[in-house]
């Protein structure tokens, strides 16, 4: 078992707009670019070019159709990664604290020195947001690229995670939601974002923004026609037309 | 109790090195930050500064670190040396490789430069490859876009003078409604989806036109699942609602359309083409003294009303067609699948924001006329549209309907509205013609390809055959200014119109996914002659990775990865700009190959030099050019003017200056791009705007302005309408003069897609989409993106799905009227009820990529393109009648209809083609 802070001085996290986010993947290889040579081992590829192709990603995007009740099917495109939840099951479940949430930001991270690959905090996490490399044989998860964001050899507007920087959209936000007054925070309360799974009670820091209301038309007024064409025929419809020029 | 942390460096150094160059994952072009760690790439990301993406990177992007290492990287030149097809070669040294292809072509430029056929799919260097042809002398050559996006290109052209995509884009930082028709996740990729996030951060409303709601679709605040070959019959019940109401901008037409042309009445050669002055010129009744005026003249005011000695104008003809009841709505709500009120209410919204939402921008600016306008005034409702609407036997007519729409909004080059991009706006007139002659021993005449005016500029004999092997140019589509290269293979076997001695090939997968018909192509390029020799005697082909069509080749030249070489993204053919800047951007070696591989623009050079063609050899036969880096340095195309806009001269002069054998540097410095920025007052209106036709002189894309009416009535079209009547001395087959009346409509016109002919039997339409993840073939074995999607299935609609009582697992059988496939099925819900479609270009063929035979793209994966033939079927004339917009020519892909038939559970797809050997050295395959 492995304790959690009572207290983080921030909460870093992401902000996943789902009403902007396309499913385009960018997110998702910016991510395995970055941390494959970033924080800890690299992220193996097992058969890459063979029968069966599996490898380890930190954020993957996954697209589920919904039925609404009324009107047409709708596609929506759902990054997953680590939510760095503040009740994280992933780090009280460690036999050997490996995992650990940080207290200045609130990041979850495997100290990869002392995971011995046991899996349980894979099974522990409710978001399936933890995969363990096939090669390395320790566990690898989101680590908001810890390695970027205070990384003074990056010029100060690249020190963002990855994901947020490649994103094409801009569908992907990165800040401190402990504090209310900032960007994401507001952009949250703004547009109502929302925790995955809360009665899970893991209290994850990452929000997504809900998919607007789509296919609503209300109080389209239709054109009305300059006059009857068929009653009053197109040299009047002319005249009428024309008239309009100043 | 505290805790305690291990300690963290949160600084790590990030790289040894970074080199700014241009990525190739897709065709967007966008600017990369390599990364290099110990002399090898270690990180890939997007250029901040870099115009098109501003630092972004789609997954395509960020995944070329895989691509520069893939085990199907071609390693050295390769002669064949088993049969075609079977992918047994030997590797030889490429002056062996260079002798040989030489041996080959140079008696035919001696002797019939025809009979060298050069075809390029990638087509990001066609200032070189068609110079290069020009110089050599054949007419047959040309790049991808005909069985690309040649009607989007051709109708924008020929409408606007500027295009979609590449030509010009929404006015994304301004526009208020943004519709797109047929757009699927390319063409382009991040600028779009930058753009999308613009909207989608302030709330502007995006609607969606597709039969597939996925991607930028799904993100659409609203759908209208369109029946697919029916966008013009929905853009111009549209266009009858606002003509109905009267909504549409008239100032904008009378000024800046050829609205007030007036149209010949009399009976005979002259029937519907403009009524002209004195100097030949069309003209406006001036609406302040009833009187002609020139339509150029100060101050006139063109009467989009006038009736001039019985001639109406362009106006009331178009006026009069659409508000035919034929057009409204309701008479057009079951084709196109979407319920008239939903045409209404599109209609609607579109009208309100254009006219009530109208932005103003405080700046002044002056049109070519004189007229200072103290401001300028937008209409704030932005279109884009691609494949889905273009990849059509009407697309071309469905693409300018399009255009009509926009400009009957007056929304083309105005705040908010739609912008064109330097050197666009760019009018027909300004464009060459086709040049077709072949002399042997000498360069063609002019390029190839171009913008005709009429019959008298079809790449005819004299015998009235077509010139050009792939027929375009030619009476079954005279407006093909891309060629037509998915018919170049076909017409070659069938020696229709000749044969050829040499195909000549470039980054084309014609022997997988670039061809309709694919077995049947594989077919071709194996047939034999009586006497043995293949029907196709001989194949070279450079590519950089081991593609289905490195089996069916003689000779290969194998190219580089993208950043192991130069390139040119210029103003000359395909450049980088936006609408308020003229950009251009090359790639660089930022690491060097560590295979016998030569970039292809430097091989093509080579053989310029090695065969003596002008342009590439001085007067005592010496090489002017060392390789490509000094072909882009200092190739001048006119006095002054290179492939590359900056740093010119002593490297201060844009646009026009000497050329600096130091340009190539200073684009490294300078981040591997240049831009041009046009003046604030040049930045909308610019086709009427005299300070942007100024700029454009001065940057070098005119001798002089070339201010120019917007066609909304394509006179060009109308001789072809009138030759086909029967009127002038160039004269159509009988056979086609239905066809050319139909199809050559001067105002757009809807017609049923041609695949409709044949489709009793075959409910359903069939589409594909390229994923975001995925490009093309070129390189898609990429083991991260493989991973993302490493086979497709076929996603069926609802009511398709319950009507056969599918269940998951299953496959089904897809039949057309000229293949079957066997592949497996998924549901969809939010698709057009009658069309099924599946991901491009996932399937490969066995053996092939550098991937395993038992991978599931070759497995599970499959095309839709053995169910697409690339003639239509046999209509009892005789006649090949090929399945392309009969405009244009472009490959009618999307105009397929097909059955499905319930399977259990398979296991491979069908066909299944023999594993092919591809090219690499055997420890870097998978065996």
């Amino acid at each position: 078992m492995t304790r959690l802070p009572s207290h983080t001085d921030r909460k870093l996290g992401l902000v996943i707009d789902l009403d902007t986010c396309v499913g385009c993947h960018a997110c998702v290889t910016a991510c395995k670019g970055w941390n494959d040579q970033g924080y800890g081992v690299p992220l193996s590829d097992q058969d890459a070019y063979g029968a069966d192709p599996s490898g380890t990603f930190l954020n993957r995007v996954h697209s589920y159709e919904v039925q609404p009740q009324e009107g047409a099917a709708q596609i929506i495109n759902f990054p997953r990664s680590c939510l760095h939840c503040e009740d994280a099951p992933c780090v009280t479940v460690c036999p050997t604290g490996a995992s650990y949430k940080r207290v200045e930001d609130g990041i979850v991270l495997v100290n990869e020195s002392a995971c011995i690959g046991c899996g349980l905090c894979a099974w522990a996490c409710p978001y399936g947001a933890r995969e363990l490399d096939a090669e390395a044989g320790v566990m690898k998860k989101c680590t908001l690229c810890v390695d970027r964001i205070y990384n003074e050899n990056l010029p100060e507007e690249d020190r963002e995670p990855a994901c947020v920087r490649t994103c094409p959209t801009g569908a992907r936000h990165f800040g401190d939601l402990g504090d209310p007054d900032s960007d994401v925070s507001r952009l949250v309360a703004a547009r109502e974002g929302f925790a995955l799974m809360p009665e899970l009670r893991t209290r994850p820091v990452n929000r997504y923004l809900p998919p607007r209301r789509k296919d609503a038309r209300e109080d389209v007024s239709l054109l009305a026609p300059l006059l009857d064409l068929e009653a009053r025929g197109f040299a009047a419809w002319l005249d009428r037309m024309l008239g309009k020029m100043g | 109790m505290t805790i305690r942390q291990p300690g963290l460096d949160t600084s790590p150094p990030v790289s040894d090195e970074v080199r700014r160059t241009t990525c190739y994952m897709c065709a967007c072009r966008c600017g990369i930050n390599v990364h290099l760690t110990s002399g090898k790439v270690s990180y890939i990301e997007g250029n901040r500064d870099h115009p098109v993406n501003k630092g972004v990177l789609c997954a395509k992007g960020a995944s070329g670190i895989r691509q520069i290492t893939a085990p199907s990287r071609l390693r050295a030149p390769l002669r064949r040396v088993g049969p075609r097809g079977s992918g047994a070669f030997e590797e030889i040294s490429w002056d062996e490789a260079l002798e040989l292809a030489v041996s080959w072509m140079k008696p035919l430029r001696d002797t019939a430069p025809e009979k060298l056929a050069f075809f390029t799919g990638r087509d990001q260097s066609q200032s070189l490859t068609g110079w290069w042809a020009q110089m050599f002398g054949t007419p047959n050559y040309a790049a991808h876009g005909g069985f690309c996006s040649v009607n989007m290109a051709a109708a924008g052209i020929y409408t606007i003078g500027g295009s979609f995509w590449e030509f010009g884009q929404p006015d994304w930082d301004r526009t208020k409604l943004f519709v797109m028709f047929g757009v699927a996740e390319d063409h382009d990729s991040n600028p779009i989806k930058i753009g999308l996030g613009k909207l989608k951060a302030r709330g502007a409303r995006v609607i969606g036109v597709n039969p597939i709601r996925t991607g930028y679709n799904a993100v659409a605040d609203d759908w209208l699942g369109i029946t697919p070959g029916t966008d013009g019959l929905l853009i111009l019940a549209v266009i009858h609602c606002l003509l109905e109401a009267g909504k549409v901008d008239l100032d904008y037409l009378a000024q800046w359309t050829n609205s007030a042309f007036l149209l010949d009445e009399t009976d005979g050669p002259t029937r519907g083409l403009f009524v002209r002055n004195a100097e030949s010129q069309p003209f406006v009744i001036d609406r302040r003294t009833g009187m002609p005026a020139s339509w150029d003249a100060r101050g006139v005011q063109p009467d989009l009303g006038a009736v001039w000695q019985g001639h109406r104008t362009v106006f009331r003809h178009l006026a009069e067609r659409y508000l035919s009841p034929d057009h409204a709505p309701e008479a057009v709500a079951d084709r196109v699948g979407i319920p008239a009120r939903r045409i209404r209410e599109l209609a609607a919204e579109l009208a309100r924001v254009a006219f009530d939402e109208a932005i103003v921008l405080d700046q002044p600016w002056t049109d070519f006329r004189g007229t200072v306008h103290p401001a300028m005034v937008g209409r704030p409702v932005s279109f884009h549209a691609m494949r889905g609407i273009s990849a059509h036997s009407n697309g071309f007519q469905t693409a300018r309907a399009l255009h009509l729409l926009q400009i009957l909004l007056g929304t083309v080059e105005v705040p908010g509205g739609y912008r064109m991009k330097p050197p666009y706006p760019k009018p027909m007139e300004a464009h060459p013609t086709p040049h077709f002659d072949a002399v042997p021993g000498k360069p063609l005449s002019g390029p190839h390809l171009g913008y005709v005016r009429g019959p008298d500029q079809l790449a005819l004999k004299p015998d009235g055959t077509a010139a050009r092997i792939d027929k375009a140019f030619s009476w079954e589509n005279p407006f093909s200014a891309h060629g037509m290269m998915h018919m170049v293979i076909p017409n070659a076997h069938a020696g229709d119109p000749y044969r050829i001695d040499t195909l000549f090939l470039y980054m084309a997968n014609m022997a997988w996914n670039s061809s309709m018909n694919t077995a049947a192509v594989m077919q071709m390029l194996t047939d034999r002659d009586g006497d043995g020799e293949y029907v196709i005697p001989r194949i070279i082909y450079s590519d950089a990775y081991a593609s289905e069509m490195v089996a069916y080749a003689d000779l290969i030249l194998p190219d580089t990865t993208y950043v192991e070489r130069h390139d040119c993204i210029s103003l000359l053919d395909r450049p980088i700009s936006e609408p308020g800047a003229a950009g251009d951007a090359i790639r660089w070696p930022v690491v060097e190959p560590d295979r016998d591989v030569r970039g292809f623009q430097s091989v093509l050079i080579d053989l310029g030099v090695r065969l003596g063609l002008p342009g590439f050899t001085d007067a005592d036969g010496k090489a002017m050019y060392r390789d490509y880096a000094e072909y882009i340095a200092m190739h001048q195309r006119k006095p002054g003017v290179g492939p590359l806009m900056g740093f010119r001269g002593a490297g201060e002069a844009v646009g026009r200056g000497a050329p600096n054998p130091d340009q190539i540097a200073a684009y490294i410095a300078n981040g591997g791009f240049f831009q041009a920025h046009v003046p604030p007052e040049a930045s909308y209106f610019k086709p009427w705007n005299a300070a942007y036709q100024d700029w454009a002189v001065e940057m070098g894309f005119f001798e002089s302005p070339q201010p120019y009416l917007f066609s909304v009535y394509a006179e060009p079209m109308r001789r072809f309408q009138l030759a086909a009547e029967g009127h002038g001395h160039v004269q159509p087959p009988d056979a086609l003069r239905a066809r050319i009346k139909l199809a050559m409509d001067p105002l757009p016109v809807w017609y049923a897609p041609f695949g409709d002919d044949a489709a009793t039997g075959f409910p359903l339409h069939a589409l594909t989409q390229r994923p975001m993840a995925m490009y093309h073939s070129w390189g898609s074995q990429n083991s991260w993106l493989r991973q993302i999607q490493g086979h497709n299935s076929l996603y069926l609609p609802t009511t398709v799905w319950q009507q056969h009582g599918f269940a998951d697992g299953d496959w089904a059988r897809v039949t057309s009227p000229s293949g079957m496939i066997e592949v497996p099925v998924a549901h969809m819900a939010a698709l057009n009820e009658n069309t099924v479609w599946t991901w491009n270009a996932i399937g490969k063929r066995r053996g092939a990529w550098g991937l395993a035979p038992d991978a599931p793209e070759a497995v599970k994966g499959f095309l839709l393109n053995h169910l697409i033939s690339e003639l239509l079927p046999e209509k009892g004339d005789g006649m090949r009648w090929s399945n392309s917009d009969p405009v244009t020519g472009q490959a009618a892909w999307f105009d397929l209809r097909v059955k499905v038939e319930r399977l259990g559970p398979r296991d491979q797809t069908l066909p299944s083609f023999p594993v092919i050997g591809a090219g690499g050295t055997k420890e870097d395959r998978w065996t």
